[in-house]
């Protein structure tokens, strides 16, 4: 898998950014059951951040049964049988989200517009669970 | 602890350098030590290395006084120092000034030395004065990092660097801490900090102005944009975590280092029309805080 580059200058912290990543890359298939990730030596010198960063995202994707992380030989894509499921919904989710956002953009509804609506709708989820 | 001051103090005749400083910076970690140029960034770290003596306060480095000239040799042998002068010999060149190095440190790491020099493609056989900038900081980081320190402190290390000599040298640091040495480094440039550092301190006229960890930084501290169709007073916001609150006619801005979700609650409580909560990068946190700071002074 090709790692990008965390933002730094973004709200969310560089391990979350990185676990994120990790999971998209094994909904989008990218990276699947069994594949090694980058130790976090080389991760972290590849990208330009703190080791210790990349140990944090490693240690939280283990606690969530994401990766394993087996003494010696580095960091594997967990076997889950709710991946290749997830994988399905995921790629469903991606249809619903393309026929959504084709039908905004018919109705003359500009990117950064969409963007807006769909992140105030988040906001509003997310106080609403509070 | 790895450093830790307390009320450290350094005068310069009428000009107070730093002002009761109280840093903590934890082991094995990279630290940013952020503020602005003459916040007193070189001044603590000359104190650091006993380079100055602090006029008042206390300060230890690895556990070990650094007013004791005895304990200040030890943090010297421990700690690699890349500073403003970079001590190197202008008229010895890049080559003879490692073989020099080297002769001087029998912990030396080889394998380091052939990395760096990979890397950092630094003209051997010419003389150091001949150096640009970039050439020297690189020469001077090889130089600590082959001796294999326990702390690396650096004073603005990628000052006046072009943008691929600050990525080589930020990689550098990240490998030192990945071999587990504890760096320290100053900086005016909030997006180096925000992109390597674990750790950030921030120096506001020689004050702490702000310090920790920057993922907690950034976890804990929010902007509470609110729409009230009736706005409330401020006052009602003046809750445990509320650093500041800004006005107008129908809406408040509550900066907030904590406690957000009580925030929340007040303001559904007062018939908020809308609440929205925004992460806040390392910049806006430091400018927020400086905010923060006049307000106090006011």
């Amino acid at each position: 898998m090709i790692f990008n580059k965390p933002n730094p200058a973004s709200g969310l912290a560089i391990y979350l950014q990185l676990m994120e990543q990790i999971k998209h890359a094994i909904e989008v298939g990218a990276l699947r059951p069994g594949d090694q990730l980058p130790g976090i030596r080389t991760l972290a010198e590849q990208l330009v951040i703190s080791p210790n960063t990349v140990a944090k995202a490693y240690s939280e994707l283990q606690h969530q049964g994401v990766i394993a992380i087996r003494h010696g030989s580095g960091a594997y894509i967990a076997e889950s049988r709710h991946a290749e499921i997830r994988r399905k919904n995921v790629s469903q989710a991606l249809t619903m989200m393309r026929d959504l956002v084709e039908k905004l953009r018919r109705r003359g509804f500009k990117e950064d517009e969409i963007r807006r609506l769909f992140e105030a709708e988040l906001t509003r989820d997310e106080a609403l669970a509070r | 602890m790895i450093i830790e001051t307390t009320n450290l103090a350094k005068r310069y005749g009428s000009t107070e350098a730093v002002r009761g400083l109280n840093l903590s910076v934890p082991a094995g970690l990279i630290c940013g030590f952020l503020g602005r140029n003459g916040a007193g960034k070189s001044t603590t770290i000359k104190m650091l290395l006993g380079i100055t003596r602090p006029s008042s306060g206390k300060g230890r480095v690895f556990g070990l006084p650094i007013d004791d000239p005895a304990a200040s040799l030890e943090i010297r042998r421990r700690t690699g120092y890349v500073g403003e002068d970079k001590r190197l010999y202008g008229y010895m060149t890049g080559e003879q000034m490692i073989r020099f190095t080297r002769s001087l440190y029998p912990r030396w790491k080889m394998d380091w030395e052939r990395q760096l020099l990979r890397e950092f493609a630094l003209p051997l056989n010419r003389k150091v004065k001949t150096y640009s900038k970039g050439m020297r900081t690189k020469l001077a980081l090889l130089l600590s990092l082959a001796r294999g320190v326990d702390l690396l402190i650096l004073d603005e290390p990628t000052e006046g660097l072009d943008p691929v000599m600050i990525e080589q040298v930020l990689q550098a640091l990240v490998r030192a801490a990945a071999e587990g040495t504890s760096v320290f480094f100053s900086s005016h440039q909030i997006a180096e900090v925000e992109q390597i550092a674990d750790h950030v301190s921030i120096i506001h006229n020689g004050r702490l102005l702000l310090d920790g960890a920057l993922d907690r930084l950034k976890e804990s501290y929010r902007r509470v944009n609110l729409v009230f169709p009736n706005r409330p007073p401020e006052k009602e916001f003046s809750m445990p975590g509320v650093k500041w609150i800004e006005a107008d006619r129908h809406s408040l801005s509550v900066f907030a280092s904590h406690n957000v979700d009580d925030i929340v609650d007040r303001a559904r409580a007062l018939d908020a029309a809308s609440v929205d909560v925004v992460p806040l990068t390392l910049r806006e946190i430091y400018l927020e805080s400086l905010k923060e700071e006049q307000h106090a002074l006011v």
